[in-house]
């Protein structure tokens, strides 16, 4: 299950199977989305899939994440999407209203994000082989002029943005389980971020170093994963970070760290030192960013690794984790 | 009042630093053990250390109730759940800990009935759920969550559920501090003392530490400005050569215990002869069995348990970190063979654990402090 889970595990995985059988050619950048020139038009492409459960929840469900999340990669890989196609894996006996209810999210995230559906593959297999739906959504973008994501390019001095408050996802997704008795005013932040991605880029494309969307694994893996490839330390400051009281408050009860939880709706920028008030002030003036972020800098020690500053100067290392975020209890 | 920003406020941390400064003698190396992992733990989520002068050392406790467990224990609790129909619960903590043969997630991978719970209640609710099941709840930790347990047995009797049991596995602090005064490597000048724990058996089980062994201990709380509290009142009194029990967690603490917690405990459980902790080894009278009058809900009467002892791996170092002998980087395996994805023993993946806990928190720090590379 650690394999799934979008942290250490994943990468190896990834690092050590997928990439060196499946992909083409030393030195690709493994990032959100894959890159490639088709007759002089920049394009991206990616592809997800999903299985959350339960299927609905606060703020959303499967059928948005699925849009959303695909549109995500293609703009914090710095593309417009322009065309999703969909694959539906669904189980037998899963009622048509929770089928329909998905369709109709997945319509309405696609309308609000400007993107067309454009087909896609439905697959029934029998039930209890798997739970309820998986949607893995493939999408295709244009990549915006002036724009290059590359870890290579991060420098010390680079400034670390992030769109608004985190962990509001996963904890959502935690207390709809219902097996906590917990209670909170929560929903899911699923969303296209591109209009927030393209108002930063139109403010300060060429500062842009890397973007990321913290999906499952949190922002800590993240930035983890921007350490490791750009080899720096990645400094960020605890009290800049913007989580709300009803995430802390079960984080805090459940012996969980915010920085480990998933997001939907949500982006981290590294931007250079010269541009990134720019950038900040561009993100908190398009709807939808007005809690953005200056969350920390880099720096080249500690190499490779992500430091956490409290308010009153202690530290500590922030790490990927290597599975699912367990509840701790005593 | 919003503990977690008052007991965070950087003024008044700042100025109890200040404090600890003042209180402490530049002339003199303080070694202060905190029992509890839950310390430890806030202790390096927080950068306390960093805050803290260089020459007062936090040296780590044994109080990590899943750390303590010869793997034999946890390969027992496997055996179990291996049964027909049975349901092997426990708390999340629980699932990443190795037994000889994997840990109770990767018996999950394997097909095994392996589930979190929250609380021992959650698992008599599948029991009571799942009648054709045998629902078996792994219980583990100090005081501090026997209690539950206790409760939860006395309703499955109440109650007449006869598809659960529990595979009791609680230990008492008490004895574990005990162990720890009496090693002979050990020089401490001051305990902070476990703060849940605390909650349960009060503050007057540990006079004797001030009393006979002339330690000062404070009971403290989780916040930083807890812990640097319990700090300045140790400081204090080692400054004016007095030893007692001082209770830094009074909001949460009673001095006398929780009565009604400590009836439960005695009504279903009594005191093992001896049990084994992994690095102190054979303790007597320092782990609770189920008493007989719930015999009909104890794993080990309702199952044939082999009871099998595991010995930790020849290089493993678990039992000298766990007495705070060694410290985590100091063990031959730490980052090395033995890391939170393949741990070789509990330290490295329990919340409670002080190597999980370096490990996280610490270990890739530029500014790795020459104190932590020291010998002890």
């Amino acid at each position: 299950m650690a394999h799934g889970a979008g942290g250490k595990a994943t990468r190896r995985l990834v690092d050590g199977l997928f990439a060196p059988l499946l992909l083409d050619g030393a030195g690709v950048r493994l990032s959100d989305a894959a890159q490639l020139e088709v007759d002089g038009a920049r394009l991206a492409v990616t592809t997800d899939g999903f299985v959350v459960t339960p299927v609905s929840f606060p703020g959303g469900s499967i059928g948005e994440l699925a849009v959303n999340g695909t549109v995500n990669d293609l703009a914090v890989s710095g593309a417009r999407a322009v065309g999703i196609v969909v694959s539906f894996v669904l189980e037998a006996g899963l009622p048509t209203e929770v089928l329909e209810a998905e369709v109709r999210a997945m319509a309405k995230a696609a309308r609000a994000a400007g993107v067309p559906i454009l087909g896609g593959d439905t697959k029934v297999v029998e039930h209890g082989k798997t739970d309820r739906m998986y949607i893995t959504t493939t999408g295709i973008g244009r990549m915006l002029p002036g724009v290059t994501i590359d870890p290579g390019s991060v420098r010390p001095g680079d400034r670390i943005l992030l769109s608004g408050p985190i962990g509001d996802h996963g904890i959502t997704i935690l207390l709809a389980r219902g097996e906590l008795d917990l209670e909170a005013q929560l929903r899911s932040d699923t969303r296209s971020v591109f209009p927030l991605v393209e108002a930063l880029i139109d403010a300060a494309a060429a500062g842009l170093r890397w973007m990321r969307d913290p999906t499952r694994g949190g922002v800590a893996t993240s930035l983890n994963e921007l350490a490791l490839d750009s080899g720096l330390g990645i400094h960020i400051s605890e009290e800049q970070i913007p989580v709300r009281d009803e995430v802390r408050g079960a984080c805090e009860l459940l012996g969980l760290d915010p920085l480990h939880i998933a997001n939907e709706g949500q982006f981290l920028a590294v931007v250079s030192a010269e541009l990134a008030d720019a950038a900040l002030a561009a993100l908190r003036a398009a709807p939808g960013g007005e809690n953005a972020a200056s969350i920390g800098e880099v720096r080249k020690e500690p190499a490779a690794a992500v430091l956490v500053t409290t308010r009153y100067g202690g530290t500590r290392i922030v790490d990927m984790l290597v599975g699912d975020p367990l509840p701790r209890i005593c | 009042m919003r503990y977690v920003d008052e007991f965070r406020d950087p003024e008044i941390i700042t100025r109890t630093c200040e404090e600890i400064r003042r209180l402490a003698d530049p002339g003199r190396h303080y070694r202060i053990m905190e029992v509890c992992g839950g310390h430890t733990h806030a202790i390096y989520r927080f950068g306390l250390k960093d805050v803290l002068p260089d020459n007062l050392e936090l040296i780590h406790g044994p109080g990590c109730p899943v750390c303590v467990l010869p793997m034999g224990r946890i390969d027992d609790g496997l055996a179990l759940g291996k049964q027909p129909n049975v349901v092997f619960t426990a708390f999340g903590d629980m699932m990443r800990v190795p037994g000889a043969h994997g840990s109770p997630l990767e018996h999950k991978a394997a097909g095994m009935d392996v589930r979190i719970v929250y609380s021992p209640s959650d698992a008599l609710k599948l029991a009571r759920n799942n009648p054709d099941k045998h629902v078996m709840f792994f219980a583990i930790g100090f005081e501090t969550t026997a209690p539950s347990t206790a409760l939860t047995l006395m309703r499955a009797k109440a109650e007449g559920i006869r598809n659960f049991s529990v595979f009791c596995n609680h230990v008492t602090i008490i004895p574990a501090i005990r162990a720890i005064l009496d090693s002979p490597d050990m020089r401490l000048d001051a305990f902070i003392g476990p703060g849940h724990v605390s909650t349960v058996i009060g503050c007057r089980p540990y006079e004797w530490i001030a009393r006979d062994e002339k330690k000062p201990i404070v009971v403290s709380g989780f916040e930083p400005l807890d812990l640097l509290q319990s700090v300045v009142m140790l400081l204090r009194q080692l400054k004016e050569g007095r030893a007692v029990v001082e209770n830094q967690y009074a909001r949460v603490v009673p001095w006398e215990g929780n009565r009604a917690a400590l009836a439960a405990m005695a009504e279903v459980f009594q005191l093992r002869p001896y049990f084994e902790w992994r690095g102190l080894g054979f303790i007597s009278q320092s782990a609770l069995r189920i008493r007989d009058s719930y015999a009909a809900w104890d794993a080990e009467k309702v199952f044939d348990v082999a009871g099998v002892r595991v010995t930790d791996p020849k290089a493993a170092q678990c039992g000298e970190v766990l007495k705070g002998v060694l410290k985590p980087v100091q063990c031959k395996l730490f980052g090395r063979e033995c890391t939170p994805e393949r741990p070789v023993g509990a330290l490295m993946v329990s919340s409670e654990g002080s190597c999980a806990a370096y490990y996280n928190y610490e270990h890739r720090k530029a500014a790795a402090s020459k104190r932590d590379l020291a010998p002890v």
